[in-house]
């Protein structure tokens, strides 16, 4: 119920993305199908089948909030945002009373691109929503979200100490687990120690 | 000039630092305090004194390497993390778990999160300035202590969970062991009760004070005792089962009133409902192997990320790990409860007296190696 | 015995006294804390670790003493001795027997609070000679909570001067000679709220000499040592002897004023000096006895709220020992042949 609510909501933000809506749709129904089965073999079948179509999918513009394999994932929904589409997504989850589990980052190196990763779930009924989105490697910038959930603040404070991505509009964005003074980001891929 | 000179004059709030060292804080947890007079106009907490940046160790270390540090984050419920990441691996490289080693696995954390709360319940007192129940306390601890030493090996830092099974098997003196154990803390849970719980001034102390709603909850991400004890019915093992779980009868202990008392209330109960499953689970022992019949020795999970969330003792630690098809991590993500839980801290002591907001600190059952991770 | 040397011997006593009380009391604290907690204590110095309080004594005498940056020099050298000093003033006129008492004053229980009240005094300049927040917040919390609590136990005592028509210690004890029953505890047909007063008085005395449950001052898991906090080796040694003689001065005026002082339970004494011993023994029996459960009371409960503390001076002591005050008045001028 939750979930369909949340995915249909979020959908609204791909509106002005219509030309790749098809093919992930189409590969969503089999995932669906498959987590129906809920043979363990299908799943991982489909868990591969997901990675194929992500590879795909990554140089051209996100598409819409994909409904993933649980059992193999561990998250029902997934959706890849611009970043200035996350505000917005994310007022859509506080809407829905869901509650904010961590925001963390992710160095694609080789695409010379940051990924944030936002984790929501819910306290009444199990729906993990996870957010994505990326932003260029030399200059990231993302706009927060510690004014909808505050839980956030400390989030994106430690996703700039470990990654360097700027919240834009954060309050305080201050080194929190590094010392006061560290002008390193530990978690790139080219961080030498 | 003038107008700047006024304003130094009018300033009346001043700045307590409470910490690094300190004894409430419970190791090296800093909280920058805004005071005025004795009310706390602001408070920062500043983190990051033990910080070992567990999170480039993941990326460093092959998946089997990286199990010793889990025990190295939560030392008091070690066992969950090592649960927690474990599971989470096993789900990303599709690695089966033997039954017997899941009910192993759910006896263990449990015993190791009645040990945790009972090391809660005695610092807790101990900040409130009653001395004696943290002796009793670890009296108590002390047998679980020793029953997880004599199947793990280890008596803080557990590494017992391997992928796909546990360690070690346990034997008939664990279990005779765990089960004189729970009579023993049936005859105590009423003592704590008479001697500390009905305390008038316990309950004077945590009744009413740092109450955190439903929405601070939420907003913040709380999770474990601090979100249960504000009303949410939220337990990682009931709402998103995982392991055996689902085979055990236990209930899931809400408080309403969100105040320090009834975070306290959440907890002893917790540790009642502890012994329940670990009592069920020792009843279903089920016989067989406690890990895979082929030693599991190069992991090497698919290319994604995955998400693995368990209870632990303090509420619901998340691991995301994202991999590269190699035998380490890309990208390892440790979700801990506390630091959720401490960031509300800010908002939920505005206005409150310290030793109030050290109350409510304490309730919120810091454990700072697992914040700073 | 002339006067002068007697007054010398009794002044060395009473520091004697003072210092080896505080020691002892530490070890008696630190065993009772460990059966309270299932443990033992100290046991390595000395047989049962006796000699503990001599090394902690020996350790503190030997630490080094600096001042923290920024502190006020005399003040904060000063402010110890402005807690001993009234404790041990105060020991001269306590009767630890009939005739064991360094100076027998007419107005002995008036000297007492009078010094008394400097003891805050010393705590307050102490917390602000070491230029420390946690101390300064300690020493405004201690000064509230003893003006708060010395109005109900002033009042108290006023009751039972009233009872006893003096302020001479020894003429108080006197009053209550005979059978245990005839202690002013038990001196229901003096006033119906005799044992009210008692607890008035030893509650009062509990938050005056700031122990547990009432230990604002220290409060050790709020504000570090409260008070202490900056006070190195025996800057803080001498604090603790002044603390601990206090509580054995607030006990001890608590056995004065309801336990019978040196009287003995049974109407026997032994004759001369044989008499003083007795005395004595009663008399630290009874005043050790109050301190044990000084001691129990800190080993057993959490620590109040600042503001509860004071609610419950203000709210509760305050009204009841001033209806306690109104009905002795009553019951002596209606019952004057008692």
């Amino acid at each position: 119920m939750l979930l369909a609510r949340i995915k249909e909501a979020l959908d609204s933000l791909y509106d002005d993305i219509q030309e790749t809506q098809e093919a992930p749709e189409a590969a969503e129904i089999e995932t669906v199908a498959a987590e129906a089965a809920v043979e363990e073999p299908a799943a991982a079948a489909a868990e591969q089948e997901e990675s194929k179509p992500e590879e795909a999918e990554e140089p051209a513009t996100p598409p819409g909030p994909k409904e993933t394999d649980y059992q193999a994932k561990g998250y029902h929904l997934d959706v890849e945002l611009d970043p200035d589409k996350v505000v917005t997504a994310v007022e859509i989850l506080n809407r829905e009373n869901f509650f904010i589990e961590s925001i963390t980052g992710v160095d694609w190196i080789d695409d010379q691109q940051l990924e944030a990763v936002y984790d929501f779930n819910h306290f009444d009924e199990l729906c993990r929503v996870v957010i994505r989105t990326r932003t260029d490697r030399n200059n990231p910038a993302i706009p927060t979200i510690s004014h909808i959930y505050q839980g956030a603040n400390w989030h994106e404070r430690e996703t700039h100490d470990f990654f360097g991505i700027k919240f834009t509009g954060h309050p305080n964005l201050e080194p929190l687990l590094l010392p006061e003074d560290a002008d390193f980001h530990p978690l790139l891929k080219d961080f030498k120690a | 000039m003038n107008g700047l000179l006024q304003q130094d004059l009018n300033q009346e709030t001043f700045i307590l630092n409470l910490g690094p060292q300190h004894p409430a804080t419970h190791g090296v947890l800093r909280v920058k305090l805004e005071m005025d007079g004795e009310y706390i106009v602001k408070a920062e907490p500043v983190l990051g004194y033990i910080h070992r940046m567990h999170e480039k160790m993941g990326e460093n270390r092959t998946w089997v390497k990286f199990l010793p540090n889990c025990g190295r984050m939560d030392y008091l419920s070690a066992l969950s993390y090592n649960h927690g990441y474990v599971a989470a691996v096993e789900r990303a490289a599709g690695i089966e778990v033997p039954e017997r080693a899941e009910y192993l696995r759910v006896i263990t954390v449990e015993l190791n999160r009645i040990s945790s709360h009972l090391l809660w319940f005695g610092a807790f007192v101990l900040d409130l300035g009653g001395f004696t129940p943290l002796l009793y306390a670890f009296d108590d601890r002390e047998q679980i202590l020793d029953l997880l030493e004599s199947v793990t090996g280890s008596r803080l830092t557990y590494c017992y969970f391997r992928f796909g099974g546990v360690y070690n098997d346990i034997d008939d003196s664990f279990i005779t062991g765990t089960r004189e154990l729970i009579k023993r803390l049936r005859k105590r849970m009423p003592m704590y009760d008479a001697l500390v719980t009905k305390n008038i001034i316990l309950i004077k102390r945590l009744k009413d004070i740092g109450p955190i709603s439903k929405d601070m909850a939420r907003r913040y991400g709380a999770t474990g005792p601090v979100a249960r004890g504000s009303g949410i019915n939220f337990d990682v093992r009931k709402d998103e089962p995982y392991s055996v779980y689902p085979e055990f009868d236990f209930d899931v202990p809400v408080y309403e009133e969100g105040d320090s008392m009834a975070r306290y209330m959440v907890r002893m109960d917790e540790i009642e409902q502890s012994m329940r499953i670990i009592e069920q689970a020792l009843d279903k022992l089920p016989e067989g192997e406690i890990k895979p019949k082929k030693a599991v020795k190069l992991v090497k999970p698919e290319k994604g990320d995955y998400y693995y969330a368990v209870e632990a003792a303090r509420g619901s630690f998340g691991v995301r790990l994202v991999s590269d098809g190699t035998n380490t991590a890309y990208r390892l993500k440790l979700r801990s409860p506390t630091y959720s839980n401490l960031s509300l801290f800010d908002e939920a002591s505005r206005g409150m007296l310290l030793p109030d907001a050290l109350a409510l600190m304490g309730s919120l059952d810091l454990v700072i190696p697992e914040i700073d991770r | 015995m002339p006067e002068p040397f007697r007054v010398i011997l009794f002044v060395i006593f009473a520091m004697a006294f003072a210092g080896l009380n505080a020691a002892y009391l530490v070890w008696c604290e630190r065993k009772g804390a460990a059966h309270v907690q299932r443990r033992i204590g100290p046991k390595e110095v000395g047989p049962y670790g006796l000699l503990q309080p001599i090394a902690d004594g020996i350790k503190l005498m030997t630490k080094q003493l600096f001042l923290p940056k920024g502190a006020d020099p005399i003040l904060f050298m000063v402010a110890p001795l402005m807690v001993m000093v009234p404790a041990i003033m105060s020991f001269c006129v306590i009767p630890f027997s009939e005739t064991f008492v360094a100076a027998e004053i007419n107005l002995g229980l008036l000297m007492i609070f009078a010094f008394a009240s400097v003891n805050v005094l010393g705590l307050l300049l102490g917390a602000w000679g070491s230029a420390n927040k946690y101390a300064v917040i300690a020493a405004a919390r201690t000064v509230s909570q003893n003006v708060a609590y010395e109005i109900p136990m002033l009042i108290t005592v006023i009751t039972m001067v009233m009872v006893t028509n003096t302020m001479n210690l020894n003429e108080i004890v006197r009053s209550q000679a005979g059978w245990f029953f005839h202690w002013h505890i038990f001196r229901l047909d003096i006033s119906l709220l005799m044992p009210v007063s008692f607890l008035i008085f030893f509650v009062c005395s509990l938050a005056e000499t700031n122990r547990a449950p009432f230990d604002m001052a220290e409060a050790e898991s709020e504000l570090i040592a409260g008070v202490y906090t900056e006070y190195p080796g025996m800057g803080f040694g001498v604090f603790f002897m002044g603390e601990y003689a206090n509580i054995v001065i607030g006990a001890a005026l608590a056995v004065i004023l309801f336990l019978g002082g040196w009287q003995s339970p049974i109407p026997f004494s032994p004759e001369g000096f044989l008499g003083v011993f007795w005395g004595l023994f009663w008399f630290l029996i009874k005043l050790y006895a109050l301190i044990f459960i000084v001691i129990w009371i800190r080993w057993t409960y959490p620590r109040t709220q600042f503001y509860q503390l004071l609610n419950l001076s203000w709210k509760v002591l305050i009204p009841i020992s001033l209806f306690n005050l109104i009905l002795t008045a009553l019951q002596i001028k209606i019952f004057p042949w008692l």
